[in-house]
């Protein structure tokens, strides 16, 4: 134990066990997570009150079917419990198991019991055993297995105090191993491992030898001792397989007398919901529907509370400006952080009710379904069934998408998921859509009922997805990836979701990306704000340089000090940057202070409309520019001495912001999960290509 | 003889026969599909593929390439 009364405990079992719920009732509102998710491996952890003396941290570790890792994820309850540096390295283990599934559940933990750390095993969902038609003689179990054992409901709130008075006991539990693997398999071979590794378990040694790609820990020298033991490999992998037939057999001989269930209990619930839900065309129907109702909310729902916090800001914003004392400061507050923690804020409304729904779908065992009805079409594109989650996430943000990845054990399929996951419309580029269509596109319905602005949306959406299939294709018949295809989920009971689950899965998710995304919009805002009020010699002397030209001469005072402001706006750093990338976006229908937005966009999308607003706003200099929208609609292009956001110009930075990666945080995210700077740089340059070329040519055909 | 998971009708058993250990992956064993086993049919997804089964109490969907390698005994 780190401190006297703090007790490390680490939460382990199978996914669909209800670890998580268990987690909730045991940490509650206590409960933090590790860093943004993007940063590192989700670690969800909470402290949780055990006795008047002794409180224990809790770590839930991601559900994970064996100790041998499939995914990313699960290489993290690997390298926690083998690690004895590792900051979470428990002192007591919780193995959650559930009724219905208990046998698949009991080789994790006859794995964890062989790690020679104390360990329980909670036998979750034990309210649903007499429906079930299922009984445990639990005395026997304990005997078997020796381990100390809690029939548990995490959701009924059952059973948890006796787990808790049982952890306050964890020196006095059983650490015996139980599948005493050598004998059976290669006694030689074993024997020798746990004498060169006296200092371990043997299981733990025999992991270190066939996950030692994944022990980042281990020492050089530890790792030349490891090698000696792996020179055939193909033996290796044999006791592996022979391992786990092995334990399932002990498991199997355990249950024949502890665990029976009277089958003509059992309800025909699950393969009643099965047959509508993937029938060959009610299952497409029903996935399609729920499509529609997710967006439709995301759109309706979320609308109000967007409008809401908008007007809220840009209040505040007029309140600092009226009520603060004039001066640098108070215009960085007025200009640069209130609209900044606004632009930041009114995400919270769809990226909640997006995390509402995927919580939801996959609470009640219904996403399963979609990654089976999906997966043949999928796959001609080169993806997975599993790459529909990310796919879907990726319209609220294209960060945890990347993340929800993960569980692509396919590493060709999970690559292409990664690089056409940022072309599905995320909610960055929401504000950027939502400004341009009501500029350039007429409010008018269609045929009655469809509203022309709203179409428009709905094509940008589809535009996105097609884009991420067509280059989805493209992908599969160029990457010469090594893959070999294993594809194994399983199909869990539907259960109805728990409310207390959902609640703090949405909290947590939405927290985590404002934390995340928000300090970057922030920070961005910030700076931007700085380099567009502060500039080189020019900027400083634009006084005395606007009020001495002879042009100006009669002028009066107004429609002097606006010259003056957008000649400080032309020389301002951010100016002189936007003048000089000015003729590359030139064909695309750009101007210098379009070229602000665009490189401020490249941070964030949505970054875009506050950088225009922030560009105007100084340039009018205090005062009242009216709504963005408006100044965006008076903007004239001197050159032609039209409108500046006519149709062509507008088409063309839809179809730019469509198409083009901008976003640091997506790139940082795949850098991270590809480990390597080829595919972000891929993707980068690839989807800036095609967003030139596009907006070229629509700006180029429309104008 | 030649009977393999993927032959399986829907609502069809079989008993898992011996399989090769180097193509099975080692995930589909940790997962209750051992030879000896009970394997029932569940659903076919609407492209034929993949299959959605139950074998030694747990419910499964595995793509067909992979039922194809796992022979069995129609019961």
């Amino acid at each position: 134990m780190r401190n006297n009364a703090v007790l490390n405990v680490a939460l382990v079992g199978n996914p669909n066990t209800g670890k998580t719920s268990l987690f909730n009732q045991l940490t509650g509102l206590k409960q933090k997570v590790g860093n943004y998710p993007g940063i590192t491996v989700d670690k969800k952890h909470g402290k949780c009150k055990i006795s008047d003396e002794l409180t224990a941290e809790i770590v839930d570790l991601p559900g994970t079917y064996s100790i041998n890792p499939q995914t990313l994820d699960e290489t993290i309850v690997l390298e926690t419990l083998l690690n004895k540096k590792n900051e979470s390295y428990p002192d007591a283990i919780i193995v959650v198991a559930e009724v219905e599934n208990l046998k698949r559940n009991l080789l994790l933990f006859t794995q964890i019991k062989d790690l020679q750390i104390p360990t329980i095993l909670v036998i979750n969902m034990s309210d649903q055993m007499e429906r079930k038609g299922i009984n445990i003689d639990i005395e026997t179990l304990k005997t078997a297995l020796k381990t100390e054992i809690v029939l548990i409901s995490s959701r009924k709130n059952i059973g948890i105090d006796v787990l808790k008075k049982e952890l306050a006991n964890y020196k006095n539990w059983n650490t015996e191993t139980l599948a005493n693997i050598s004998t059976k398999i290669d006694a030689n071979y074993f024997s020798e491992l746990e004498k060169t590794f006296s200092e371990n378990s043997l299981y733990k040694s025999w992991l270190l030898i066939t996950q030692q790609e994944y022990c980042h820990f281990l020492t050089e020298a530890q790792n030349k001792k490891i090698n000696t033991f792996k020179t055939d490999v193909e033996k290796i992998k044999k006791y592996q397989h022979k391992e786990t037939i092995f334990r399932y057999q002990k498991i199997n001989e355990i249950l024949k007398t502890a665990y029976k269930v009277d089958k003509s209990k059992a309800t025909d619930l699950r393969s009643k919901l099965d047959s509508i839900l993937t029938h060959k065309i009610w299952g497409y129907v029903i996935f399609a529907f729920i499509l529609l109702l997710i967006f439709q909310s995301i759109f309706e729902w979320a609308s109000f509370p967007m409008d809401l916090i908008d007007g809220i800001f840009a209040k505040l914003s007029q309140l600092a400006k009226n009520n603060l004392p004039e001066g640098v400061f108070t215009n960085l507050i007025a200009e640069g952080i209130i609209p900044g923690i606004g632009g930041v804020l009114i995400f919270i409304p769809q990226i909640a009710i997006l995390f509402l729904f995927i919580s939801l779908l996959e609470e009640t065992g219904y996403m399963s379904r979609v990654v089976f009805l999906m997966d043949k079409i999928m796959r001609k594109f080169g993806m997975s069934g599993k790459s529909i989650i990310p796919l879907i996430s990726g319209t609220a943000c294209a960060i945890p998408a990347v993340m929800a990845s993960r569980n692509i054990s396919n590493w060709k399929e999970r690559l292409i998921t990664i690089l056409v996951v940022p072309f599905t419309t995320c909610s960055a580029r929401l504000p950027v859509y939502a400004i341009l269509i009501s500029l350039i596109i007429p409010s008018k319905r269609i045929f009655g009922i469809f509203n022309l602005q709203g179409l428009t949306l709905m094509a940008l959406y589809l535009l996105g997805f097609t884009a991420a299939i067509f280059s989805a294709i493209l992908l599969n018949n160029v990457l010469k990836v090594e893959h070999r295809s294993f594809f194994v989920i399983e199909m869990p009971n539907y259960k109805v979701p728990s409310v207390k689950n959902v609640f703090y899965e949405v909290v947590e998710k939405t927290k985590a990306f404002i934390l995340g995304a928000g300090k970057i919009i922030l920070a961005l805002s910030i700076v931007l704000w700085f380099l567009a009020s502060n500039g080189t010699s020019a900027y400083k002397n634009a006084e005395k340089h606007v009020t001495t030209l002879e042009e100006n001469s009669n002028l009066d005072n107004e429609a002097l000090q606006k010259k003056i402001a957008s000649y400080k706006l032309e020389n301002s750093y951010i100016g002189t940057m936007g003048k000089f990338i000015e003729p590359v976006i030139e064909p695309m229908g750009y101007d210098w202070k379009i070229g602000i937005a665009l490189i401020s966009s490249f941070a964030a999308r949505e970054v875009f409309v506050g950088a225009l607003a922030t560009i105007y706003s100084v340039e009018s200099e205090g005062e009242d520019v009216g709504t963005i929208k408006e100044r965006m609609g008076a903007e004239i292009n001197p050159k032609t001495g039209l409108k500046r956001f006519n149709f062509a110009t507008g088409m063309s930075l839809l179809l730019f912001y469509a198409f083009a990666m901008q976003c640091i945080g997506t790139l940082a995210i795949v850098k991270r999960e590809t480990k390597s700077w080829k595919w972000p740089i891929l993707q980068l340059v690839g989807m800036g290509a095609l967003a030139y070329i596009a907006a070229f040519l629509a700006f180029n055909i429309l104008s | 003889m030649g009977d393999t998971i993927a032959s399986l009708r829907i609502g069809e058993r079989g008993i898992i026969e011996d399989f090769s250990l180097d193509i099975i992956p080692l995930c589909l064993l940790e997962m209750g599909c051992l030879p000896g086993k009970e394997v029932s049919l569940i659903q076919i997804a609407p492209l034929k593929d993949p299959l959605y089964i139950k074998v030694n109490g747990s419910h499964l969907a595995i793509r067909k390439e992979m039922a194809d390698l796992i022979n069995i005994t129609k019961l």
